[in-house]
């Protein structure tokens, strides 16, 4: 895929948010410009915000702790906002979650609008309350989050490990939708990056029509046919809002 | 499982304040005191109770899953493990755990994900979710506070194992709990506690069979 089929491309700098509705047949790239960024998200059903993505779901339905190629993000009624249809960085968090203003100032100090305008210290979770604000949601559509880009793994033990190295420069995730979704992402810190300066990395959102060929990207795994099969039968409601295309 | 971590309690259930008992696959539900005493039996073993807290007095507090493994570096729960809120306060302290280990990555079952993972067909069997759905339908705590499907974020998993792999496999293992293994808590705020004791009949959560729990709340 390459930008002549770009329909859109929009730079989120680091530290920044961004929501917006991506539509079912259309895929999202996400592409680390520096290496080392990470993008915190939460998806969302347009037509019914209560349906959110769930975690546990994820992970249960795919026997996975992380996220790339070939697994979906799936929805707490059994449903699946998108497909993860390419990925060159092949590890995404799932259960870290997001900085907050406490944490950004423990570990970086405090930089305020005041002096420092629009390289002010940012964090994760008010970066999503903001972009939630945008749509009527807030504090309690909140959920475990997908940190896209940053890798943490568990010892036998449990203790988590974060993976400073895990994206470079130019590194993208596609994921392609299968739901008109709601996405709300920040560009904030992942909240176990060591780094000991604030420097959170741009990411490049870019939008093009799904190929139908990556149609079937996560189809390897049971449990996300099934969701899809449950997925479409959801679309059948709303059939003129996708044009005939199930 | 380090077994060494495995910490009794020496509080006398003759002398709690609350002792009640769940049955399987129902919902349970109640306001614990900070500074209260909160324990959980798991009776004939290999029972996952599936628990959400929230502040008392203001329930868009509420236990996070991302906060508590994250402010600990740490996946699994016991002695000494905090559960933190999504304000980033400590809600509850682990203070006895006979078990020792507990899931906070697995959270709850539901009609529609019993759908994806088992069978389309699993639709009408009884689900965490729908416990959940009922008690903030029906208890007058849940109620009072205007709870909805909104204020179900990912759950603790009380004697459920979940092992994360080194290289990010998570398996669904056999039970590590027993007969009359228990969990304790102490609170650290006004707390609600909701609880499914899990019906879940497609997997070894339960040992394929749900049983009943025991709840105790000392002063």
């Amino acid at each position: 895929m390459n930008e002549q089929h770009f329909l859109w491309q929009e730079l989120v700098p680091g530290g920044g948010h961004w929501s917006g509705i991506i539509r079912r047949g259309m895929t999202l790239r996400l592409t680390d410009i520096d290496g080392g960024a990470n993008v915190s998200a939460l998806l969302y059903n347009q037509e019914e915000k209560l349906e959110r993505y769930n975690m546990a779901d994820t992970l249960k339905s795919q026997h996975t702790f992380y996220l790339t190629k070939g697994h979906a993000c799936h929805s707490d009624m059994g449903r699946i906002f998108c497909c993860i249809t390419a990925d060159t960085v092949g590890w995404h968090d799932t259960v870290c979650g997001l900085s907050d203003t406490e944490l950004i100032r423990q570990k970086y100090g405090v930089s305020r609008y005041q002096e420092h305008r629009n390289n002010m210290h940012r964090n994760g979770l008010d970066g999503m309350l903001i972009e939630l604000g945008k749509w009527g949601l807030g504090k309690r559509d909140i959920v475990a989050n997908i940190n896209f880009f940053s890798k943490v793994t568990a010892d036998k033990s449990g203790e988590l490990g974060f993976h400073p190295d895990n994206s470079t420069a130019g590194d993208y995730v596609d994921l392609s939708f299968e739901m008109n979704t709601l996405i709300t992402l920040s560009t904030a810190p992942h909240p176990l990056d060591p780094a000991d300066h604030y420097h959170p990395g741009p990411v490049n959102l870019a939008l093009f029509a799904t190929p139908p060929e990556n149609a079937t990207e996560c189809a390897s795994i049971a449990e996300n046919v099934r969701a899809r099969h449950n997925t479409h039968r959801y679309c059948l409601h709303s059939v003129k809002d996708h044009g005939g295309e199930l | 499982m380090n077994t060494q971590q495995l910490t009794e309690s020496r509080l006398d259930p003759a002398t709690a304040v609350v002792d009640e008992i769940c049955p399987a696959g129902e919902p349970w539900v109640k306001e614990i005191q900070a500074g209260q005493t909160f324990r959980i039996v798991d009776l004939e073993g290999n029972q996952a109770v599936d628990t959400l807290f929230f502040n008392a007095h203001h329930a868009l507090e509420r236990y996070s899953a991302t906060d508590t493994i994250r402010r600990q570096n740490q996946l699994y729960l016991t002695t000494g493990s905090r559960l933190y809120s999504n304000c980033g306060n400590v809600m509850l302290t682990i203070v006895a755990d006979t078990c020792g280990r507990h899931d906070t990555l697995g959270g709850a079952c539901s009609a529609e994900s019993n759908t994806v993972r088992y069978a389309l067909e699993k639709y009408p069997m009884h689900s965490c979710r729908d416990n959940f759905l009922h008690a903030l339908a029906h208890d007058p705590l849940c109620e009072q506070r205007g709870m909805s499907k909104r204020d179900l974020p990912s759950n603790i998993n009380f004697f459920m194992n979940v092992p994360v792999t080194e290289n990010g496999r998570l398996e669904f293992d056999d039970g590590i709990s027993a007969p009359g293994k228990y969990v304790e808590l102490r609170a650290e705020m006004d707390i609600i506690v909701l609880i499914s004791n899990c019906p879940q009949l497609n997997n070894p959560c339960n040992a394929y069979n749900p049983t009943p729990i025991r709840l105790l709340v000392w002063d």
